[in-house]
């Protein structure tokens, strides 16, 4: 399978903190990826790092098959969306879109304009005058009409009111459907990542919890509700597990069927899925997640 | 790229342009009929053979104009680089943008380059047309300046000839380069300030009297080099100019009075006169000078006797030699602290 990220033993110091570390993760091509983990995950600095905007301390990088060290090409090739979409305040979106078409040799001059012209704004108007849902807009035509082979937004909707982020995952699943990139999108709202992703990594103190494609993902998870009981079969993975006294609560993972009857078995959403995956964070689930991914 | 960096810079540049235009327009009305007067009254004084008092009048009726243009361009690199050198990237920091532009298809170093390359000799032509303007406009002021504002004065040297470009240039590298070390506006522009202004005392009060052996010389005494006695039962006591009467725009580095023993005295230390010293050096009214030197006999006398001027100094004739030292002294801490900011953007961690 063709990855369009891979990382190993991947970590980034700042001074002594280290804000990344012990980092290994894969992400296949051709899927629109969604990065959740809580604030302090490694999150932000993992896209930076993938995007060449940060250098790692340790551990190696690839990126679309190249290394992420800031060169025109590989610049090029990935698309990259910062928090809080920043956009120069005294420039217009006009001029954005002719930074873009200055800066970038792949500029896909009338997808920007279309783009611009469907969202209705005013090419005239100051970037510093726009809500931050027609910021977030501009930003992300930007990295858009790159064309870029595999574009990275790290919470783009954030800061967004519920309207305007729908409006911008909406404007971003069309773009993947009419071309066709990979994304990889971070959010610690897995509801935001639910209508638009159908990979999902969890990421929790630099480590992948999980990781793999969100209907495997929740055909093969489960919540068993039961008298209570502390050991499960075998192929029975424990993802959390909570007890009262005569009652056991599992999120377990498993490719076999659930056969026992004393099992109340109910499906999962992604949300719980995630966050039973939250609730455990001391746990590494280094071997078993690589199952998942296949 | 070099759009992206007009389109950014083309405000600030336009109203450096409207003041430099405002400057330059002055400088030019101004500058032909005070050359004018200059001369004229030069070839008037000349004719008497007494000149002192002509420079004392032409220098101070222009001495509002001649300090307010040397003002504006020992300023202006300070300024450039305080609100344009430090600023650059620390905005960028700031607001995150540096994340949108560094994410395009081009290469940081390439980024850099552009702005240092655009921003950089627009700043340095400016300044340099502006210092080459005010030394032609204040030729005739420098040729008969008050002393402590000779042309070699390390205020008037500074703003003269082609060493504010050289400042310029580096003002905005070093303020590029603190933004990028510091990564904040505020602080980067103060420290930008702080290093600014310590180097352009340092070098003047330490490095640039080396920059060739000063002449050592025992000259005769006039006007030119004396600012004024006093009569003292027991003499007279001279204080002198830090100025060399041939040699208006010299930087005196050492000046005392020798007595015919070759003794240093003190400033103002009172001496002996002879009979005939005390009647030549006795003051004369007004009726009784005329347009000549009123000093004039008492100065041959002092002369006659022995009493000189022992001063060392840089002369004016050194002022390219010393243009050029100085520029290539910050033009190499120019191109050092460029070569950092490339180094340092390459690494940095954003």
């Amino acid at each position: 399978m063709n990855s369009v990220l891979v990382a190993q033993d991947l970590g980034k110091r700042y001074g002594r903190r280290w804000a990344l570390r012990d980092c290994s993760l894969e992400i296949p091509a051709g899927h629109v990826v969604g990065l959740v983990g809580p604030n302090g995950a490694g999150k932000t600095t993992l896209l930076k790092l993938a995007a060449g905007q940060l250098v790692p301390s340790e551990g190696r990088l690839t990126v679309l098959g190249g290394q992420p060290d800031g060169s025109a090409s590989q610049l090029a090739k990935v698309g990259f969306v910062a928090q809080d979409t920043p956009a120069y305040s005294g420039l217009s979106v006009e001029e954005h879109l002719r930074l873009g078409a200055r800066l970038n040799p792949g500029w896909d001059a009338e997808l920007a304009r279309d783009r611009i012209a469907k969202l209705g704004l005013d090419p005239r108007q100051r970037a510093g005058k726009l809500s931050g849902g027609q910021r977030a807009q501009l930003a992300l035509t930007l990295g858009l009409a790159k064309r870029p082979e595999l574009l990275i937004l790290d919470e783009p909707v954030a800061s967004l009111d519920p309207l305007a982020r729908r409006e911008f995952l909406q404007g971003l699943m069309e773009a993947v459907v009419d071309h066709d990139f990979s994304v990889v999108l971070s959010s610690h709202l897995v509801s935001d990542l639910e209508r638009t992703c159908d990979y999902l990594i969890v990421l929790i103190g630099s480590r992948v919890q999980v990781a793999g494609e969100v209907d495997k993902l929740l055909s093969t998870h489960h919540r068993l509700t039961g008298p209570r009981r502390d050991h499960l079969p075998s192929d029975q993975h424990v993802v959390s597990a909570t007890h009262t006294d005569r009652q056991s609560t599992f999120v377990i993972r498993t490719d076999s069927p659930i056969h026992d009857p004393s099992w109340a078995v109910t499906q999962l959403t992604l949300e719980d899925l995630v966050l039973a995956y939250m609730a455990t964070p001391g746990r590494v689930h280094a071997g078993p997640t690589l199952e998942v991914q296949r | 790229m070099i759009w992206l960096t007009w389109r950014q810079f083309r405000g600030s540049a336009a109203l450096m342009g409207a003041v430099l235009a405002l400057v330059g327009l002055v400088l030019v009305l101004t500058g032909p009929g005070m050359a004018a007067e200059y001369s004229k009254g030069l070839s008037n004084c000349l004719a008497n053979g007494f000149c002192d008092r002509f420079y004392n009048d032409f220098f101070d009726r222009y001495q509002q104009p001649f300090l307010g243009v040397t003002l504006v361009v020992l300023v202006l690199p300070a300024l450039i680089g305080f609100f344009w050198g430090a600023p650059l990237i620390t905005r960028e920091l700031e607001n995150g943008t540096h994340l949108l532009v560094w994410n395009q298809s081009v290469t940081r170093s390439r980024w850099l380059a552009v702005k240092l390359l655009v921003i950089g000799l627009t700043v340095m032509a400016a300044t340099c047309l502006l210092g080459l303007a005010v030394t032609w406009w204040s030729d005739p002021l420098d040729k008969s300046a008050a002393d402590g504002w000779a042309l070699m004065s390390p205020l008037v040297f500074d703003a003269r000839g082609i060493v504010p470009m050289a400042y310029a240039g580096f003002a905005f590298v070093l303020g590029i380069t603190t933004g990028l070390l510091i990564g904040r506006t505020l602080p980067a522009m103060a420290v930008t300030l702080l290093i600014f202004v310590g180097l352009q005392l340092a070098v003047p009060m330490l490095v640039r009297p080396h920059f060739q052996a000063p002449i050592s010389a025992n000259v005769a005494l006039s006007g030119g080099n004396v600012e004024g006695f006093n009569r003292d039962p027991g003499g007279m006591g001279l204080k002198l100019r830090d100025q060399i009467p041939t040699d208006a725009g010299a930087w005196v580095l050492t000046n005392h009075l020798v007595n015919p023993q070759g003794r240093k005295l003190a400033d103002g230390e009172v001496f002996p006169l002879t009979p005939e010293g005390d009647k030549a050096c006795t003051p004369l009214s007004p009726s009784q000078v005329g347009q000549g030197d009123p000093m004039g006999a008492c100065f041959a006398e002092l002369n006659r006797l022995g009493y000189r001027q022992a001063a060392t100094y840089h002369p004016t004739r050194s002022f390219w030699l010393f243009q050029g030292i100085e520029t290539g002294i910050y033009a190499a801490l120019t191109i050092a602290l460029t070569w950092l900011c490339f180094w340092w953007i390459r690494r940095r961690s954003s």
